[in-house]
């Protein structure tokens, strides 16, 4: 028995370098089968011999807590590059899209951006997330690889001159919501609950707390909670109350969102509230919610899936049929991301079989040249360091719909 | 009996050869490929994970499979090694020192802040049994993530600034750097980190290990995991003991959390990489490579990361395979019908072999 348990060991052992080293020579075979499954649109498009093809490989979590935004910025893209491929392609080329999981881990996104380079991606639409964001920059870096982020609104998001972002980043909203506020005098008392758990919220509450000093309103309380409690917000809720705050600031996601509004309204505490882009999703995302609680609650961003303009409404529609669902910001975003990549090309004038640092440097340079007209900004444009410089639109609900402000 | 005790020095030497041959050929096998180009990007940057996996694995077997204790607040460990030594690294990163010699240095902050928790933790737990030493370490795991989550430390001309709420409660000057920004974590850490040093510190963790389980210590620590009773009347020092194998494990899984920290540009604590589902993953190596079987552990947690990652081919469906792969492997190493099963075929396995024999 101890004989066959070495033997059984060491088979194991030397079983699994093998596979370690025949996953290696095999990888590019199966990979090439696994994109058929991942974008049957490109698939139907007879490029399969390299060269012939842009491939634009997208990084997200489609598994764990955050896969609602992950699916979104996949669905996104995979709608921009399905219009794109039966509109003729880029400049006569089509678009394959490989969209791979990372579980909002940084580990985990540096794993799925190696296996899209194994695909043989040439440009990257990611990371969703902030933190794992910011590991792919590294790499994308290292290897000279043009990397747009749909959402990562982190600083060092784009901390590299080959990273570009859609999104705004986290001190730019606390910027423009703190002096948006001021501007319209929307309120004098404000507090602010905000998640210090979470890179995207404690961004925008730092900046929001910084400009609120050059501005005529003062912030009379700051209420944290973290990832582990965010389910009871009375207590935040009370001493916001108790400091005689006529407006609640949150720079947080909708669902928690959804809670807090509940929870004051149970508590008959009912001051204006005033929120960012993670509140978009807030009307139809959450099960279970009374939605003309949101009556006159105030936002910035930079999307609403019911704007009345032909490209939001086309979008929305063929995402409706095609998932059954309504699309918040980060599937626009990541929807302009792909029209971003476009548009650098055609600038450019790069081709796919040029070597993926060539088509870098190419789109890096166009990059600051372009205008987009997208879903979340019109006449987009962007600095070398990576920023899109794009208007926030302020939208107060009413009637259970967005409103211009 | 002295031929008996040089027969059983001879197999536990050759047994821990065998281990430490694993891995330095499943190295010189992955260096040589990876010069051959052989490799794809996916495996070669799993390298490193797979080394700090592996010695995670390994310093968890220690506290549950040597001491007998259940620890759940191996993730831990792991995240005070890693930001330490992140922040050490990155205080250090523009000075003149080597990064060479920087990365050492960060090694053994990582390995000593690790130990030190190890050991605080481990007076007033280690008092404690089973059940109970199970919630303590999972409450102290979580407790260091969320520490560390709303920890902010600054750097400028006048020293260190600590605050527990947010970056301007620092009162930094202007050109001062902002080292760890609460949920944001540390980032751009250098990345120190290679395949080499990997295996190296995983043959380092190997060696401590292995050779702390065949010393007196690790016999001490064995008879008080066998029965406390008996061990405290032959005069084994329990407390003792049971701190030594604990701080160690401790120590080594700070250095996992090291080689962690300077593999990523990025270091966030998170449920996912620093919460207890870290811990509860790192045990599951530990259960399936075998409670107390060193090169198991190293064996399963390569497995068990390589699967998911090998697995993307098939998309989202790659964790429902994933789990059950899982719950196959469980089965096959200890469901006692499966155990019985396997001793049958190893049987035949043997007769056949010994038939033969006679045969010839």
């Amino acid at each position: 028995m101890k004989k066959f348990n070495k033997f059984l060991s060491v088979a194991v052992a030397s079983a699994m370098v093998m596979a370690m080293a025949g996953c290696g020579n095999t990888d590019n075979g199966s990979a090439a089968t696994g994109t058929n499954a991942a974008t049957e649109s490109a698939a139907a498009s007879d490029s399969a011999a390299s060269g012939s093809v842009f491939k634009i490989g997208g990084i997200g979590p489609t598994t764990g807590g955050a896969a609602v935004y992950g699916l979104a910025v996949q669905h996104g893209a995979e709608i921009a590059v399905e219009e794109i491929n039966a509109a003729g392609g880029i400049n006569g080329y089509q678009v394959e899209f490989k969209f791979q999981d990372d579980e909002a881990d940084a580990e985990k996104s540096v794993n799925a951006y190696n296996a899209l380079k194994d695909w043989g991606a040439q440009i990257i639409d990611g990371s969703t997330t902030s933190g794992a964001c910011i590991a792919v920059t590294d790499k994308t870096k290292e290897d000279n690889m043009f990397q747009i982020t749909p959402s990562g609104s982190a600083v060092e998001c784009v901390q590299y001159d080959n990273n570009f972002r859609v999104c705004f980043s986290d001190p730019n909203q606390g910027l423009a919501s703190a002096q948006y506020i001021g501007e319209n005098g929307l309120a004098e008392k404000i507090a602010v609950i905000y998640d210090s758990s979470d890179v995207y919220s404690s961004g925008i509450y730092e900046k929001f707390a910084k400009e609120a000093e050059n501005q005529p309103f003062e912030i009379v309380a700051a209420e944290a909670f973290t990832a582990d409690n965010k389910t009871d917000f009375s207590v935040q809720l009370q001493k916001a109350k108790d400091a005689g705050a006529d407006m609640v600031f949150l720079p947080i996601y909708y669902q928690e969102s959804a809670l807090i509004l509940t929870q004051a309204a149970a508590m008959g505490y009912a001051p204006k509230w005033f929120s960012c882009d993670g509140m978009d999703g807030i009307l139809g995302g959450v099960d279970n919610f009374d939605v003309s609680l949101t009556e006159g609650v105030m936002l910035l961003t930079p999307f609403a899936a019911d704007a009345t303009d032909d490209l939001t409404q086309s979008f929305v529609t063929k995402y409706k049929e095609k998932y059954g669902e309504t699309p918040n910001q980060f599937a626009a975003d990541s929807y302009d991301a792909i029209y971003v990549i476009k548009a650098a090309i055609e600038k450019s004038g790069v081709t796919p079989d040029m070597s993926v640092s060539d088509i870098c440097d190419g789109m890096k340079a166009a990059m600051t040249e372009i205008t987009v007209d997208g879903l979340t900004g019109n006449g987009m444009t962007w600095t070398a360091d990576g920023e899109a410089n794009k208007a926030p639109k302020a939208v107060v609900i009413e009637n259970g719909a967005y409103k211009a402000m | 009996m002295k031929k008996l005790s040089n027969k059983k020095m001879n197999k536990t030497f050759r047994d821990n050869l065998i281990t430490y041959g694993m891995v330095i050929a499943a190295y010189v096998i992955m260096q040589i490929l990876v010069s051959a180009g052989a490799v794809s990007s996916l495996i070669q940057g799993l390298l490193v994970p797979l080394c700090t996996y592996a010695i995670l694995a390994v310093s968890l077997n220690l506290t549950v499979g040597i001491l007998g204790e259940l620890s759940l607040g191996h993730a831990g460990f792991m995240c005070i090694g890693a930001f330490t030594s992140a922040f050490f690294s990155k205080v250090m990163e523009n000075t003149a020192l080597p990064s060479g010699l920087r990365f050492f240095c960060a090694l053994l902050i990582g390995a000593l802040f690790a130990g030190i928790f190890g050991l605080l933790i481990g007076i007033p737990v280690l008092r404690l049994k089973g059940d109970y030493l199970a919630i303590v370490t999972l409450a102290f795991g979580e407790i260091i993530k969320n520490l560390v989550n709303i920890l902010f430390v600054g750097l400028d001309e006048n020293g260190f600034h600590i605050s527990f709420t947010n970056t301007m409660d620092l009162n930094m000057s202007e050109d001062g750097q902002v080292i760890i920004k609460g949920a944001q974590g540390i980032t751009g850490t250098p990345h120190d980190s290679n395949f080499t040093i990997g295996i190296v510190l995983l043959l380092v963790t190997l060696f401590i290990v292995l050779n702390l389980i065949h010393s007196r210590d690790g016999r001490a620590i064995m008879a008080i995991r066998d029965n406390t009773i008996a061990a405290e009347s032959v005069g084994i020092h329990i407390t003792k003991y049971k701190l030594m194998a604990f701080s160690i494990s401790a120590a080594l899984a700070g250095v996992a959390g090291v080689l962690y920290a300077h593999n990523l540009s990025t270091l966030t604590a998170l449920p996912k990489n620093f919460g207890y589902n870290m811990s509860i993953m790192i045990l599951v190596f530990v259960v399936l490579g075998g409670i107390g079987n060193i090169r198991g552990s190293i064996i399963a947690s390569v497995i068990l990361t390589l699967l998911p990652e090998l697995l993307r081919g098939l998309n989202d469906y790659r964790m429902l395979i994933y789990s059950i792969v899982l719950i196959v492997m469980m089965l096959f190493n200890w469901a006692p019908k499966c155990i019985e099963w396997r001793e049958k075929v190893a049987a035949r396995f043997k007769s056949k072999k010994s038939v033969k024999k006679e045969a010839e």
